[in-house]
């Protein structure tokens, strides 16, 4: 399969451990991937069940540093993180002045002057040039894009800590690691690397992202592998990782979000703090809140096993009032399910969707359709 | 090493033929490539199909693809094991992942079907 791809596929540390063990690669922002090793029905559930392995090296991580980052940032994303804590992580849109997202992205803070911002692979080059851009002439605001010398490595599941636990780099530093709340990360100085461990993930399940240096990342995968035997470690590939996501929710660029799309729009309200000084994009946000959001994504199922997919027509009384954004068959709860973004006004009613041709009723389902494991994710149940 | 008590196509389904009855189905190295099959849409019995025609799909979490009639015919029966659990496409693709039963309305087609060589041959095996 190797033989396949474009052979100016950026690499990571682990790609020749993927094709070593029956990854399937596949082109992805620029990188070759693995987008499955022995199924996405058994990684799928190695992660619901047990613990999994992503390598997500191809993210984009830029270090910004200096005594104007926490304002400069702050002004640049929906969110809160200026006066956020050393060691807090915030979930954020980055928009353009028309409220359109140019990415969903997270933020660390590292260090009082140290700050990590997080972005998708598929916008690194956008965001990289955005930032850099922004920070033409900003006085102290120094910009760092690690992404080339940055491997990442996602561990999740319901026993992720018992497998990150046993990790030999990391028990000196165990009680840190073990105290971590949910979003927040921890800086470790290891022999002669930095790593960052953070109690994050794109799963909805327990679990952590260990940032290391690429040197370090293949020791760090084979060592995983090998003390998780026991629990059932499986290394996890896109199409699982994409699965895992839409079960709880979460928006993947590309598809509930994008450059034409609002976060008010996209259901990541809870992100947006509209009552910060200012940031860019607000003052639209602010008109589209006050004028009524003119769109919503919703959650759908749809009847029998036919899947609706991104692009797939919704109708209300036979008129398009939106489409779907994202659809599968969801492993876990075993039925069609669908994200999609449709017309305020109709979203309340009677909803159908064309599948090649063929309509069929659509049950408003909200979202999460599977709700995050952890208390203090959005996307968990509601007590 | 490819059953040789069928025949098969280009776009990787089999032929198993019996009298004037078809047994069609995809074969391992579709089920492979396809990955985990989620849903199938095959078509109504005691319609008519024809060679070549796109008469349903497999749907995969990822993608769907069209399965083309390799005969002519009418449609006796299709496997409701497999609309069911559409994992035995998976695990089983050439004997309880058969998907549709075709009483053939000719027997010419059959000479452009591939023997088991030749599809081994179009594996590149």
């Amino acid at each position: 399969m190797a033989a396949d791809l474009p052979a100016d596929l950026k690499r990571t540390p682990l790609t020749d451990w993927h094709v070593a063990h029956g990854g399937k690669l596949v082109p992805f922002a620029g990188y070759a991937m693995p987008v499955q090793y022995e199924g996405v029905l058994a990684e799928h559930a190695a992660v619901r069940e047990r613990v999994g392995l992503f390598d997500i090296t191809h993210m984009g991580e830029i270090h910004v540093a200096g005594p104007g980052a926490e304002a400069w940032l702050d002004g640049l994303v929906t969110n809160r993180v200026a006066g956020i804590p050393v060691g807090k992580v915030v979930y954020n849109a980055m928009c353009r002045e028309d409220g359109g997202v140019l990415d969903d992205m997270l933020i660390y803070r590292l260090a009082p002057e140290r700050w990590l911002v997080v972005c998708n692979a598929s916008n690194h080059d956008k965001i990289a040039a955005w930032l850099a851009a922004r920070a033409r002439g900003v006085a102290g605001v120094k910009l760092d894009d690690a992404s080339d010398r940055t491997a990442l490595i996602a561990v999740q599941g319901p026993v992720a800590w018992d497998l990150t636990a046993r990790v030999t780099a990391l028990l000196p530093h165990r009680a840190v690691v073990e105290a971590l709340e949910f979003y927040t990360a921890v800086e470790l100085k290891l022999g002669g690397s930095t790593w960052v461990v953070s109690r994050t993930g794109y799963t909805g399940e327990r679990g952590y992202e260990i940032y290391v240096p690429n040197g370090d990342a293949l020791a760090l995968w084979e060592e995983l592998l090998h003390l998780g035997r026991d629990l059932g470690v499986a290394p996890i590939g896109l199409a699982a990782r994409d699965t895992l996501r839409f079960e709880p929710a979460y928006c993947l660029y590309g598809h509930e979000l994008a450059e034409d799309v609002s976060p008010l729009e996209a259901g990541i309200g809870w992100a947006v703090k509209l009552n910060k000084p200012a940031f860019v994009g607000r003052d639209a946000l602010i008109r589209q809140r006050d004028a009524g959001v003119p769109r919503r994504l919703i959650g759908v199922s749809i009847a029998g096993r036919a899947i609706a997919r991104q692009g797939a027509t919704v109708l209300s009384g036979g008129r398009p009032v939106g489409a779907v954004t994202s659809g599968t068959f969801s492993p876990t709860l075993q039925r069609a399910l669908a994200l999609a973004l449709v017309e305020t006004a109709a979203a309340g009613g009677p909803l159908e969707v064309d599948v090649r041709g063929k309509l069929f009723p659509l049950t408003p389902t909200p979202y999460p359709f599977l709700a995050a494991r952890v208390k203090g994710d959005p996307r968990a149940a509601r007590s | 090493m490819v059953a040789d008590d069928r025949k098969y196509t280009k776009s990787h389904e089999w032929v198993m033929v019996e009298g004037d009855v078809a047994t069609v189905g995809v074969t391992e190295y579709a089920a492979s490539e396809l990955g985990d099959v989620v849903f199938l849409d095959l078509p109504e019995p005691g319609s008519e199909i024809n060679l070549g025609e796109p008469v349903g799909t497999i749907e995969t979490v990822k993608a769907v693809e069209d399965l083309y009639s390799p005969v002519s015919g009418e449609v006796l029966e299709v496997n409701q094991a497999v609309i069911d659990s559409p994992e035995i496409v998976n695990n089983d693709p050439l004997e309880a992942g058969w998907l549709m039963k075709v009483r053939l309305a000719g027997r010419s087609e059959l000479d452009d079907l591939l023997s088991a060589a030749e599809y081994e041959t179009l594996l590149g095996g």
